[in-house]
């Protein structure tokens, strides 16, 4: 195991700055809101079919769109990890640095690509195709998703696989396999940690982002963020939005338990 | 065949990722203060983001928060996946894990209002200070989340070898593990930098009265309609990265070459 | 390994590059931050792009007192942080019912009138308003209403009821708010009753109605609706008359209405924090802002109404007639402010929660 350097200053700095914050917010949930007495009302409010529906689609779109980012991402950390050495770092920031403009901003300019009189439906119609009217529903929501979360899927998965042990896939293919199976035996499975670690910084950031819905679901319905965000600012309720968040976090929690069993191998597994 | 398919696939992702910019930038010139209509080319935004000073502070507090709490943080979260990796048992460990998802998960405005109440209680002093700290905080697990599938492809034997040979710990991290997963950190640098850039509600209740960040420029122009001059401003620093970027792999580039010749 | 030091290289070539634009960046930010002298200092928060940026600096040049000016997003964002104590300003300006609720908190400073001789500037009508009842903490900023902003090449026939937003023929035309308050409270006008009102069954009606209108609806949007109208987008969309001003400006075809069934008034007013370090300089602000000259000029820049009749009377006929700037007192008769509603909010979640939920 070796000396322990680093780990006690970060358990101090979870303690402080993790756990400190949340044990507020845990005191929040159980709480009355004007008589600060200890309560289960706000959990027990929270657990309502409304919010666990509420709960639910965010979960699933948050999980939908961690899958596309993958699919569509995966290849494209492929392609990065076979470039040329020399333009890789180009290509790694040529992916990161859109997004470096704010955020909101490329949110509108989502809406104004997506509208009924918009750029991609000029572009459709000039191509000949149908127009797309996907503004305000759940496939501009997901689009949105995508797009913002994309280069948190392809770098760590590009990182695992630019160091990836050539030997292993020469090997592989000596013994006859086709690049299909080569991939699936022994590139996929050796990026796992990559892919791993882009499924958590794309799902669990996306079940609470709220703009998004907002904005691109033309606010049609809430999602875990939006709920959370209005009790806490438009309803001036910290204790039931403390609640809500404090059982978001629990079924999430105890849904990646049961997803983590695949995953025997991983260190950083998200299971007691 | 292959080649031109990956080109094609890169192109199209890049695409997506740049179709907004692109509309970004052509509204840094639109005459009109509404993205919805086009009245002719200007360049006055450009103009009036020189005299905005409010802006050009705010960009500066940007930058400055972005670079320090993200080299913080990559400090921070390197060493901390090192301990998560080789110094913690497996409970220890799960625990930890655990406890480093959470400020993922949370939603901003929770994760804003809780270390807002965390720092008065501290009695700290809402400003600069605690914008940093507060982006440090959060863009932690990120670096961690990026290191440690460097360390878990990493050949421990080459660093018990090391060991063994007479190296100290410090001196085997140093020449042995960190060249193995720099690839992690820099991406993780990079993801915190772009956090940070763009994070507005967390910024927003840790920040005090005179310290402005771009995102609280902008997120706070909503209701009014956000003002052209901050596409201006996102247009110039688009090509400025764009030109250095170009810059530097050019650069390289020739070093390359010239290397290759010797 | 030739390809893996060249990498190396570049790295701590980059990683050099980000410290040097770090430090540059520090320097840069404790330039800016550099100018704490002994002057007069002032600390004002407000809404962003709502205040002509030249006035401020006239402001600074007349009195000699350097302003340090921050803005917020949402009235919301604004109360957590002045009530958490995380702030240290002088001057806020809040919207009507967020001043009726820090004032129930005691969150902010009785006026000194004498201090704000311009006061007297101010119309009578928007005085002692239910939000400030006294008068004694607020100096109204701007004013406006609620309307329907409509496109005259889609909707031919008059409007003039909240009812047309219920009109089949305009399914997927419309844009509401996405503001419990807001939509529930125009929802409460049409069907007749107050805007303020805690009464469960007038509540549970207005839901009702709001659930019935929801397949008709494009979207809930708040500050977006704007651009989305100028582009054609929609027939009708619910609006504050500030943003109709704008809208009708870079869309000719636009127009906006005041329903007869009555609408929300509303106000932004100026306030002083309690235990603001700044008092006279703050008074001072607020004097100057309510100044005829300087008011015209701030109005004339942000292009939302002002409370202040002389400075009204100055400007262009086309906007003194425009109803979305300035309607006549008949459209305001059954016109309500939003008080703070304090208990009664939950109710109004709920009634909003099952209407976003319906599908």
């Amino acid at each position: 195991m070796g000396r322990r350097l680093y780990a006690y200053p970060y358990h101090l700095w979870t303690f402080l700055f993790t756990v400190v914050p949340l044990a507020l917010i845990v005191y929040f949930a159980f709480t009355a809101r004007d008589t600060a007495a200890f309560t289960l009302d706000n959990l027990r409010q929270a657990a309502q079919p409304v919010y666990l529906g509420v709960l639910w689609h965010s979960v699933w779109l948050a999980g939908v769109s961690t899958f596309l980012c993958l699919l569509i991402g995966y290849p494209m950390a492929m392609i990065l990890a076979k470039s040329r050495v020399r333009y890789r770092r180009m290509l790694t920031m040529l992916i990161v640095v859109p997004m470096w403009m704010n955020f909101l901003l490329r949110t509108y300019a989502w809406m104004t690509l997506l509208e009924k009189n918009g750029a991609v439906n000029a572009f459709l119609g000039f191509l000949g195709l149908p127009a797309l009217h996907i503004l305000y529903t759940d496939y501009a929501v997901l689009l949105g998703m995508v797009y913002n979360f994309l280069p948190f899927m392809i770098l760590p998965i590009y990182s695992v696989l630019m160091k990836m042990d050539k030997s292993l896939l020469e090997a592989a293919e000596d013994l006859g396999a086709d690049a299909w199976t080569s991939f699936r035996r022994v590139t996929f499975p050796l990026s796992l940690p990559g892919v791993y670690a882009g499924t958590i910084m794309v799902f669990m950031p996306a079940v609470t982002t709220f703009v998004i819905s907002r904005l691109l679901g033309g606010g049609q319905y809430m999602l875990a963020g939006n709920v959370i965000e209005q009790q806490f600012l438009a309803i001036g309720n910290w204790n039931f939005g403390s609640a809500l968040s404090v059982l978001m976090m629990i079924l999430i929690f105890l849904s990646m338990i049961g997803l983590s069993r695949y995953d025997k191998d991983s260190d950083g597994g998200l299971f007691l | 065949m292959m080649r031109f398919l990956r080109r094609s696939y890169a192109m199209l992702i890049l695409g997506f990722l740049y179709l907004p910019i692109l509309i970004l930038i052509v509204f840094s010139f639109n005459a009109s203060k509404s993205r919805a209509t086009w009245e002719g080319f200007t360049l006055r935004w450009y103009g009036e983001l020189i005299e905005s000073e409010a802006i050009l502070d705010a960009l500066s507090n940007t930058l400055s928060v972005a670079v320090l709490s993200s080299l913080i943080a990559t400090v921070i979260g390197t060493l901390a996946a090192y301990a998560i990796y080789r110094e913690m048992g497996s409970w220890e460990r799960k625990l930890s894990m655990n406890l480093t998802y959470i400020p993922l998960l949370n939603p901003d405005i929770v994760t804003g209002i809780s270390l807002m109440l965390l720092f008065i209680f501290a009695g700290m002093k809402l400003g600069f200070g605690s914008l940093l700290l507060s982006h440090v905080i959060f863009n932690v697990p990120y670096v961690i989340l990026t290191v440690l599938p460097k360390l878990r492809q990493f050949d421990q034997h080459l660093y018990e070898a090391a060991l063994d040979l007479g190296a100290s710990p410090a001196y085997a991290f140093r020449h042995i593990v960190l060249p193995e997963i720099l690839p992690g950190i820099v991406t993780g640098a990079l993801f915190a930098f772009t956090l940070s850039v763009d994070d507005f509600v967390i910024s927003f209740f840790t920040t005090g009265s005179g310290v402005n960040n771009l995102s609280i420029l902008i997120y706070s122009m909503a209701r009014r309609g956000i003002h052209p001059t901050i596409n201006a401003l996102s247009t110039l620093l688009f090509l400025t990265v764009l030109v250095l970027l170009i810059a530097v792999n050019l650069r390289m580039e020739k070093k390359v070459k010239r290397e290759a010749r010797r | 390994m030739w390809e893996v030091m060249n990498e190396m290289k570049g790295m701590k070539k980059a990683f050099f590059m980000v410290l040097l634009c770090g430090v540059l960046a520090a320097l840069l930010a404790g330039c800016g931050g550099g100018q704490k002298t002994a002057k007069r200092e002032l600390k004002v928060y407000n809404w962003g792009d709502y205040i002509d940026p030249e006035i401020l600096k006239s402001f600074e040049k007349e009195t000699g007192i350097h302003v340090v000016y921050d803005t917020f997003a949402t009235n919301e964002d604004m109360y957590v942080k002045v009530k958490a104590g995380g702030s240290d300003y002088d001057v806020v300006i809040p919207s009507d019912y967020m001043i009726s609720r820090m004032i129930r908190d005691g969150l902010v400073e009785k006026l000194d009138f004498s201090k704000i001789p311009n006061y007297a500037k101010i119309d009578a009508k928007y005085k002692n308003l239910d939000f400030d009842p006294k008068g004694e903490y607020s100096v109204p900023y701007m004013w406006g209403t609620v309307g329907i902003a409509y496109n005259t090449k889609m909707v031919t026939e008059p409007v003039d009821s909240w009812g047309i937003l219920w009109d089949k023929k305009y399914e997927k035309q419309i844009f509401m708010l996405d503001s419990p308050r807001d939509s529930i409270g125009i929802t409460l006008k049409y069907l007749g009753y107050s805007l303020n009102t805690g009464n469960e069954e007038e509540l549970a009606a207005a839901g009702k109605k709001l659930v019935e209108q929801k397949p008709l609806v494009l979207a809930y949007l708040v500050d977006e609706a704007k651009d989305k109208m100028i582009a054609g987008e929609g027939a009708l969309a619910v609006v504050w008359s500030g943003d109709a001003m704008f809208m009708i400006e870079k869309n000719k075809d636009l127009a906006y209405a005041i329903p007869k069934e009555g609408t929300n008034l509303w106000f932004d007013a100026m306030v002083i924090l309690k235990g603001a370090k700044h008092r006279a300089e703050a008074e001072e602000f607020i004097n100057y802002m309510t100044r005829p000259d300087i008011a015209l000029k701030n109005v004339e820049y942000i292009g939302y109404a002002s409370p202040i009749p002389e400075v009204a009377a100055k400007l262009p006929e086309d906007v003194r007639k425009n109803i979305a700037a300035y309607p006549d007192d008949a459209l305001l008769k059954d016109a309500e402010v939003f008080n703070d509603l304090t208990e009664n909010m939950p109710k109004y979640d709920k009634v909003w929660t099952e209407v976003k939920v319906s599908k």
